[in-house]
């Protein structure tokens, strides 16, 4: 039986409290890509709403039995609790067939939640989103010290990161960093 | 030192003392003071030398234009050189050292050089050090180096961090003077989002420079209370000690906030400078104006500075420069400071003013029609000497004199998307031109309203129109009373007949200078600056351009607008290389990559290598092995001999799906992979529009709809963006979905001999040679987890590729350890990887040079010609396809102990090395345990049919000449057999 190690290489994953800001990485989420094929939106879409899939426009996040934000055109990120999304292809595949394009990205990110009540803050020293007028529910593609992110507005309080699982370190240290200067 | 010539006033706390040194001497100052106003208030004028004639030199203004007094600010590693010390903000323990003088301020040896002044003119060193040429390098520049420099490097490491980061406003305000202070008041209001930046670290520009009042209140309360209203609205940022430098595209501007400057060092943690960018809607420039001086024989004499400052060193800071004191204007402007200076019971002792009439100022000796003509005073100005409208001349005994010849706009950021001035006549000065950056609008006396009450309007005006074509509208508002004073000025650029009159100080640019430029045809504004150098450096002239322009303009009988402006360019004000570079530094210069075995690899002692971002191990030491070549030979010996380990998730893996994934295929590589079957995978050759190879890799077919791309470890970005343009924009119509999994997957090769073995023992399926032939690719598990296995080798032996979600990577790579150990299995690294490929003659990042076709390596029967795909058609080109082009071949030594260089060209044996003699070039080169010897691969021209052959490889830079056979790049196994067994 192989044991998994979380991104920034922990047995269970931990949290950083610095000052106002805690930093918790999280392991408990899958995720796939879906893109519809080509002619097969309306399967999609009409599988997604019987399923409580979400498939929101560009720059949101949304929330029903499972959740999911905008990537590309015809293509979202797929957001399933771990338990027990494991293998979260097999279980959207059975579901929409060969519809859609569906590919495992757990285990390509790291997930970096991201708590304190100002982190528009410490998000204006890290990438060029405009967090402080972002609605609840936006989502974005930036980029934090050359990593290409995605950031998620959960509340006025709360955000998601997922960066590049290789580089989970790096983009760790670069919220430190930033939180530690405004301590 | 006590301070002297502090005056009653000011906007400093007199409760409290600071203490700091200048040249090693004790001074002390209060806080709200810059360095020169403390040195000021302790007497001190002398303050640098001048860049070429090192004549003394004190500060000329009281802010950022200031050419003059550039000092060393700190010492050690925090040691800052040409820092201008009117804008160095003053704290306890502050140490600033002068600079360009040897051996003391006071007494410079090579002040000399102003006794050879006739010698140093504009275009000197083009002129004098012509010949010989070999002198240039070596002799000239090094001594006119040492000679001219200001300020000089610590060389030490800078301990200090800085910071970047991102903002976001409806409506960015540069500069918070009267204007300034205003447009954000209005805007701030109107609940749009505001910042307001400003360069100093008081903020209220000229308000807090001058004695007239806003409303009830005085200019600096009015600022101050203004800045204290902005502070309560959330809305509202207020960034002092920030200067907005630059004007990018698309509203973007670039700003340093010092944010630890003013202390002795920066807080725990906290940087010493941030650079922002700073995206804006709307931006209004409220940044104010430069005051100009009147250029007369020696007018640089430490004392002599601009009117204003020195208003400004009396009103904000309680200092006089002297305590005889003249002032030397063209306009009214300059009356104020002889008026100010007089009321703080300054001895004012006289105004000289180039107009020959006008209103006589009361009480102060008002001297109409007259010129200073030239001043005296070795190390501090000790008396000037006038010319009155009757043409008698009279010395007048006096330490400071203010001059003024006009203000100029700040119109620097308003000109930053090549934007030229226009002139006014009336105002005497260019004003921001049109097609500047297009969200931008100046206000205030950077647009040419030098009334309190004008600035104020415009900076209402402009913040609501601004807002108003944002959809904001602000509320109404009266604004309070406030002077309105007409600009009344007569031209007077500078005194006639001088010739030793400082333009640009900073650079020692002179009248005469500019004569000189005049009179050998560099006469264009663009060559006048380069050979003068008006208008470089540190200031970018921003007290002298304008008057460098005027004598130009009279010189050539031209009008100024006619002789036009140099470029304006950021950054406004100079910028520490820090603050560029941010956190990117040592260790954090770049993102690291860590692969899923690293954390094992780390605790093995293994050796790592940076492989773009990627760290990747390079070889794994054992206890005893002293050089890395035996732990590679031992790794590659071990891994043919029983099966050996490595970490290839680095190489890019690209999920391909869609019921078009297979023709798609067939477009992007040279060869088929629509006819692939379910569970097989190929070696895909992928060539550039050019007919170059791009890049290999395998692809497996996982499903009727589903492949795996396997790219490069280099090229991973680059392919899949390639895809993705194949995809969207040469293709759209096809049915083809992409998505990078690289770093989903951790991916372990293992080889050898007993490499199924090993596998067999974690795999639940069967892998033998029947279940899962060579090529052969499929979905497995491995203890119960999803895994994915792939049949193919890079180093010639029986291999495998296994791969299993990430977070199992570091258990996969133990349970390999641990279930080879039976095979005395060992993991190597890139190096051994290396020399496997190497031996086996398969191509690698080396032979992918960016300029070689499949032909030239040998893989020219994997082009295709029965389908169209990219490169196909231009891979057929005449000179790509000669039967005597480069290709690949193996190379061996004749004498098997001598190593050959990688880059050694192929000669025939007696053959000259010359360029018409060069049959190709070693590509990758090794020393092979297997062989015992060295081998190599390379492009010899007609490498194909010259097996057997012997010759020479030469590499002229090294000076090695080794005799080789050569042999096939198949080294290993050429059958093929292993692979397959």
């Amino acid at each position: 039986m192989l044991e998994p190690l979380s991104p920034l290489g922990h047995a269970v994953p931990e949290a950083t409290t610095i000052g106002p800001f805690t930093i918790t990485e999280r392991t408990d989420t899958a995720l796939a890509s879906l893109a519809i094929r080509y002619g097969r939106a309306a399967d999609v879409t009409a599988t997604a709403a019987a399923a409580g899939i979400p498939l929101p426009k560009p720059g949101r996040h949304e929330i029903q039995t499972l959740a999911a934000f905008w990537l590309a055109p015809d293509m979202w990120m797929i957001e399933a609790p771990f338990v027990p999304h494991e293998d979260i292809r097999a279980h959207l595949l059975t579901l929409f067939h060969d519809a859609a394009s569906i590919t495992e990205q757990t285990d390509a990110w790291v997930r970096l939640d991201l708590t304190a009540p100002d982190l528009p803050a410490l998000m204006e020293r890290l990438c060029n989103t405009d967090l402080r007028a972002a609605p609840v529910g936006f989502a974005t593609r930036t980029v934090i010290d050359h990593l290409g992110c995605y950031l998620i507005k959960r509340s006025d309080r709360d955000i998601t990161l997922y960066g590049p699982r290789s580089s989970a370190q790096t983009l760790h240290h670069a919220l430190t960093v930033a939180a530690l200067s405004l301590t | 030192m006590t301070q002297t010539n502090r005056i009653a006033g000011g906007q400093i706390d007199r409760s409290q003392t600071l203490r700091f040194h200048f040249d090693g001497l004790p001074y002390s100052g209060h806080p709200g003071d810059t360095l020169a106003s403390a040195l000021l208030a302790n007497g001190v004028r002398l303050m640098g030398r001048s860049f070429k004639y090192h004549r003394p030199r004190g500060p000329l203004s009281a802010g950022s234009e200031e050419p003059n007094a550039l000092v060393q600010l700190r010492s050690g590693a925090r040691q800052e050189p040409n820092t201008r010390a009117t804008v160095a903000e003053l704290f306890d323990g502050l140490t600033a050292t002068s600079q360009n003088a040897w051996p003391s301020l006071k007494f410079d040896a090579l002040a000399i050089n102003d006794r050879f002044n006739t010698f140093f003119t504009a275009g000197f060193y083009y002129k004098t050090f012509m010949w010989p040429a070999a002198f240039w390098e070596k002799v000239y520049e090094p001594i006119i180096r040492r000679a001219a420099g200001l300020g000089a490097l610590s060389t030490l490491e800078d301990p200090d961090c800085y910071d970047k980061g991102f903002l976001h406003c409806d409506l960015l305000v540069i500069g918070a003077g009267p204007a300034g202070l205003q447009a954000a008041l209005t805007a701030g209001r109107s609940g749009a989002r505001v910042i307001l930046a400003d360069e100093d670290f008081r903020m209220g520009g000229r308000l807090n420079a001058e004695t007239f009042g806003i409303g009830d209140q005085t200019g600096a309360d009015w600022a101050a209370a203004t800045v204290a209203e902005l502070a309560t609205m959330p809305n509202v940022r207020l960034m002092a000690r920030t200067t907005i430098l630059a004007a990018m595209d698309h509203g973007i501007y670039s700003a340093v906030e010092r944010v630890s400057d003013h202390l002795p060092e920066p807080l725990p943690n906290k940087p010493r400078q941030t650079l922002w960018r700073i995206y804006s809607r709307k931006a209004i420039l409220t940044a104010g104006a430069t005051e100009r001086p009147i250029p007369f024989e020696n007018n640089d004499r430490p004392g002599i500075l601009l009117a204003g400052s020195l208003r400004a060193y009396a009103n904000r800071w309680g200092v006089t420069v002297g305590d005889r004191v003249a002032v030397f204007t063209n306009n009214d402007d300059g009356l104020r400071t002889a008026t100010d200076l007089q009321a703080k019971g300054v001895d004012v002792v006289a105004v000289i003013d180039t107009r020959p009439g006008g209103p006589l100022l009361p009480g102060i000796r008002h001297l109409q029609g007259a010129e200073v003509i030239d001043s005296a005073g070795r190390l501090g100005l000790q008396s000037i000497t006038i010319r009155d409208a009757k043409g008698r001349v009279e010395t007048i005994a006096c330490t400071a004199l203010g001059t003024t010849g006009g203000w100029n706009p700040n119109l620097n950021i308003a000109s930053h998307h090549r934007s030229k001035p226009e002139w006014s006549d009336t105002l005497a000065t260019f004003l921001p031109g049109a097609g500047g950056p297009a969200n931008l609008t100046s206000a205030g006396a950077a647009a040419g309203l030098f009334s309190t009450h004008a600035a104020l309007a415009s900076g209402d005006e402009t913040a609501r129109a601004a807002l108003e074509t944002l959809g904001i509208t602000a509320p109404a508002q009266t604004l309070p009373q406030a002077e309105d004073a007409p600009v009344a000025i007569t031209p007077h650029w500078y005194v006639k007949g001088s010739a030793r009159a400082w333009v640009d100080l900073q650079n020692d640019v002179t009248i005469k200078d500019i004569k000189l430029a005049h009179q050998e045809n560099f006469a264009g504004v663009e060559h006048l600056k380069r050979y003068t150098t008006l208008g470089m450096a540190t200031d970018q002239g921003k007290t002298g351009n304008t008057i460098g322009l005027a004598v130009m303009a009279e010189l050539t009988g031209q009008s100024i607008p006619a002789t036009g402006t140099t470029t304006y360019r950021p950054p406004y004000t100079p910028v520490s290389m820090g603050a560029l570079a941010g956190r990117g530094r040592g260790q954090e210069f770049k993102p690291k990559r860590l692969t899923p075995s690293h954390k094992w690899a780390a605790e093995q002692g293994a050796i790592f290598v940076e492989v773009g971002y990627w760290l990747r191990t390079q070889w794994l030491p054992r206890p005893g092995e002293t050089t890395w070549r035996e732990s590679v030979d031992r790794e590659v010996l071990q891994t043919r001999k029983s099966v050996g380990i490595c970490d290839v998730t680095t190489l890019g893996k690209i999920d391909i799906q869609g019921t078009d994934a297979g023709a798609f295929l067939d477009r992007v590589y040279a060869n088929t992979f629509s006819t692939l079957a379910v569970g097989k995978c190929r070696y895909g050759l992928m060539l550039r529009e050019d007919g170059i190879v791009f890049d290999d890799g395998t692809t497996a077919r996982m499903g009727p709809n589903e492949y795996v791309m396997t790219t490069t470890t280099a090229n991973a970005v680059t392919v899949f963006r390639h895809l993705e343009f194949c995809r969207q924009c040469l293709w759209p119509d096809m049915d083809v979905q992409l998505i990078s999994t690289t770093e989903a997957w951790a991916q372990y090769s293992v080889a050898g001999p007993n490499a199924r073995k090993l596998l067999q023992k974690l795999v639940d399926q069967d892998i033998s040679d029947a279940a899962f032939p060579y090529m052969g690719a499929g979905e497995i598990t491995v203890q119960g987890t999803h895994a994915r296995l792939f049949r193919i080798s890079f180093s010639g032996e029986l291999a495998y590729e296994i791969a299993v979600p990430t977070r199992y990577g570091d258990a996969l790579i133990r349970a390999l350890v641990t279930a080879g150990e039976e095979f005395d299995a060992v993991v190597y690294g890139t190096e051994a990887l290396g020399v496997m490929r190497i031996e086996k003659g398969h191509v690698a990042g080396n032979e992918l040079n960016g300029q070689s076709t499949a032909l030239n390596m040998g893989l020219g029967k994997m082009v295709s010609r029965k389908k169209d795909a990219i490169g196909v058609a231009l891979s057929a080109r005449e000179g790509l396809t000669k039967d005597d082009g480069l290709r690949l071949v193996g190379v061996k030594p004749v004498d098997h102990s001598k190593a050959m260089q990688a880059g050694s060209h192929f000669l025939k044996t007696g053959a000259e090395p010359t360029a018409a003699h060069d049959d190709g070039w070693l590509t990758s080169m090794i020393y092979s345990p297997h062989m015992g010897h060295h081998i190599a691969l390379g492009y010899l021209r007609n490498g194909t049919n010259r097996i057997g052959e012997k010759m020479r490889v030469v590499n002229l830079l090294n000076k090695t000449e080794v005799e080789v056979e050569i042999v096939s790049p198949h080294f290993i196994d050429p059958e093929g057999s292993r692979l397959r067994a």
